[in-house]
């Protein structure tokens, strides 16, 4: 996690700063901030958790996720089965273990690519400016107005079901908010003079953009990703959990809340666990983002 | 202030603008035929021909979209594709329960965020700072409908205190509607509750350090009396910006809250439509779940531009 963030982030936040620090030192100044804070810390480690989880499913899961019968049906949590065993009897313990597969993929995913088309924009719209800015942004503001799971709604309806589908119907909700903070910021970057004396110089705006502007606009983007994937989770549970999410028997956390809802009387387990993996990895991913917000961009402190 | 409302309805009708042209062209992506959907299965090719003129599908696709814009305008939203109903009416009728879902956890969240941010302010690093905080984002955390699905679990089927679902509208019979309305307002209003105590907490915290705060300690006003006569009033202002800009996420998570508790809401309507593929009830839906957005935003603006002059210049 802490990676791709040392080298270029960094160094760029003060590009002006007389002898800018060089990327190693900022990066362990970087950790040191981080680790004084034990939310995030504590964050980090849940992410980490079940980023392996994510990983070694095939080898972490004691049973296959969608094969019925395993054990008996609506059992509680026993030894055989850690988590209890739902109404088809299928392992609730694996499908949970793979669950963790089809959040983060979707949850990341989606994110990366609202973050590719939103910044793109953003770029585009900030340095431009004039008729493109306005058409760009007032798409925006309209995209802005929807509720992210009414949109994502919406989008499940046109599109259909399927996983590739739920992380563009996710990822929709997203583009506008991140093409906003890099606009800003873009607007704010095109007026130094570097920018100035390499457009004199007679360098293109796309390599501009590229070369100068995208990264000093960076590390509030990073920001705002990381502080992203936990509401895509959200949504993407959402839409499981409505029925318009991967179909099933795609073991996926929120569709498996809602299949137990029809025990909660006789087997509270079948909702109840599910709901406590996605309720720790959003508690995990909201600290972690807090975190990196705190200690990269001192700017969007509460 | 005349100035800052003309151009701030100006960009409130751009936004509408956009988002209805989002939602047409949205509607035009769904793959199949709505003419066919409309007419099912036995028709014959002049009554195909005859719907599809009468619905300016034969147009361009400019000319249908004002048609459709100026049904819209008109307050028609069109017909269920399968029992024929006015969409209007389906949508208006699922709306009044989601809005009042919506309202009873915005009073539920209120409730509970004020006194948590103000201890939290108040004793700031200590032992009630950090437990309701950590509270704050634990229930910020927790997706609201497996939060209802919990609290059925322990107050429904364990403790029978409340009905476990259904609905009856507040207006028509107070108490029944309300003692309906407590858990599904305690699901939706708890994640909300977190967010604004964390509002309310930080702007609090940043009031108590201005100079007319710091003065009127200085003169041996008690810290209690600080709080609540000077300090709270201007730590409310932001709380009434976060109101208008959570509006439209309550609006998605009553969609889904509503669908744990049974309420007939927006979210019941728009995916059992989806499932039908009746989309001039999903279209009306959003269309109806997106101007109440808008609207929302519009009178929070203005309100914070009441209660902050600072503003109007802008």
């Amino acid at each position: 996690m802490a990676r791709p963030l040392d080298a270029e982030v960094l160094p760029a936040q003060a590009p002006a700063a007389a002898g800018a620090p060089s990327g190693a030192g900022a990066a362990r100044r970087w950790w040191r901030r981080f680790a004084r804070n034990r939310g995030a810390v504590f964050g980090l480690a849940v992410f980490l958790a079940i980023v392996l989880m994510a990983l070694f499913a095939d080898v972490l899961a004691p049973y296959d996720p969608v094969i019925q019968g395993v054990g008996p049906a609506n059992e509680g949590p026993s030894w055989a089965h850690w988590a209890g065993t739902d109404s088809f009897g299928r392992d609730m313990l694996s499908r949970i273990v793979y669950g963790a597969r089809i959040a983060l993929v979707v949850g990341i995913v989606a994110v990366l690519l609202a973050m590719i088309v939103g910044v793109t924009l953003g770029l585009v719209a900030g340095y431009y400016g004039g008729a493109v800015d306005a058409v760009i942004m007032r798409v925006m503001d309209g995209l802005f107005a929807f509720p992210i799971i009414i949109l994502a709604i919406a989008m499940m309806a046109v599109m259909g079901f399927g996983v590739k589908n739920v992380i563009i119907a996710v990822a929709v909700g997203f583009i506008a908010p991140f093409a906003r903070v890099t606009r800003a910021d873009v607007l704010a970057v095109k007026e130094e003079p570097y920018v100035e004396a390499a457009r004199l110089a007679g360098v293109s705006g796309p390599a501009i953009i590229a070369r100068h502007v995208l990264p000093n606009v960076l590390a509030p983007i990073i920001v705002q990703a990381a502080l992203r994937v936990s509401g895509a989770i959200i949504t993407e549970s959402g839409l499981s959990f409505l029925g318009l999410g991967p179909p099933p028997p795609t073991p996926v956390w929120g569709s498996m809340i809602a299949e137990g809802r029809n025990f909660i009387v006789m087997a509270p387990h079948v909702s109840t666990i599910p709901g406590i993996a996605l309720m720790v990895t959003i508690v995990g991913l909201n600290l972690l983002g807090d975190g990196l917000r705190d200690t990269l961009d001192p700017r969007l402190r509460r | 202030m005349l100035r800052f409302l003309l151009s701030r309805s100006g960009q409130t009708l751009a936004v509408l603008f956009t988002v209805s042209v989002i939602i047409f062209a949205l509607m035009r992506m769904i793959p199949g035929d709505p003419v066919l959907m409309m007419l099912g299965d036995d028709f014959t090719q002049a009554a195909y021909d005859r719907l599809r003129a009468q619905l300016g599908f034969d147009r361009s696709i400019v000319v249908q979209y004002l048609i459709w814009l100026q049904a819209i305008l008109g307050g028609d939203l069109g017909d269920s594709y399968l029992n024929h109903e006015r969409v209007s009416r389906l949508v208006w009728d699922a709306f009044l329960p989601t809005l009042s879902l919506v309202v009873a956890s915005m009073l539920v969240g209120i409730l509970v965020a004020v006194p948590s941010g103000i201890v939290a302010a108040m004793r700031k690093g200590s032992a009630w700072d950090w437990g309701s905080m950590g509270f704050a984002i634990f229930v910020y955390s927790m997706p609201s409908f497996w939060k209802g699905i919990v609290l059925i679990w322990i107050f429904s089927v364990h403790l029978r205190w409340f009905p476990a679902v259904g609905y009856v509208h507040p207006w028509e019979n107070f108490w029944e509607g309300s003692w309906r309305l407590v858990l599904p307002a305690i699901t939706l209003g708890t994640f909300f509750s977190g967010l604004v105590a964390r509002i309310i907490r930080s702007s609090l915290l940043e009031v108590l350090d201005q100079d007319y705060i710091k003065a009127a300690r200085a003169r041996g006003v008690r810290r209690a009396a600080l709080v609540y006569r000077h300090a709270l009033a201007n730590a409310m202002i932001p709380v009434v910006t976060v109101i208008g800009l959570q509006f439209g996420t309550l609006l998605g998570g009553a969609v889904l809250t509503e669908t744990v508790f049974g309420i007939p809401g927006m979210g019941r309507l728009t995916v059992a439509a989806i499932l039908n593929r009746d989309y001039a009830i999903v279209q009306g839906a959003i269309l109806v779940g997106v101007l109440a957005v808008v609207v929302v935003n519009l009178a929070v603006d203005l309100t914070y531009a009441f209660l902050n002059p600072r503003i109007r210049v802008a």
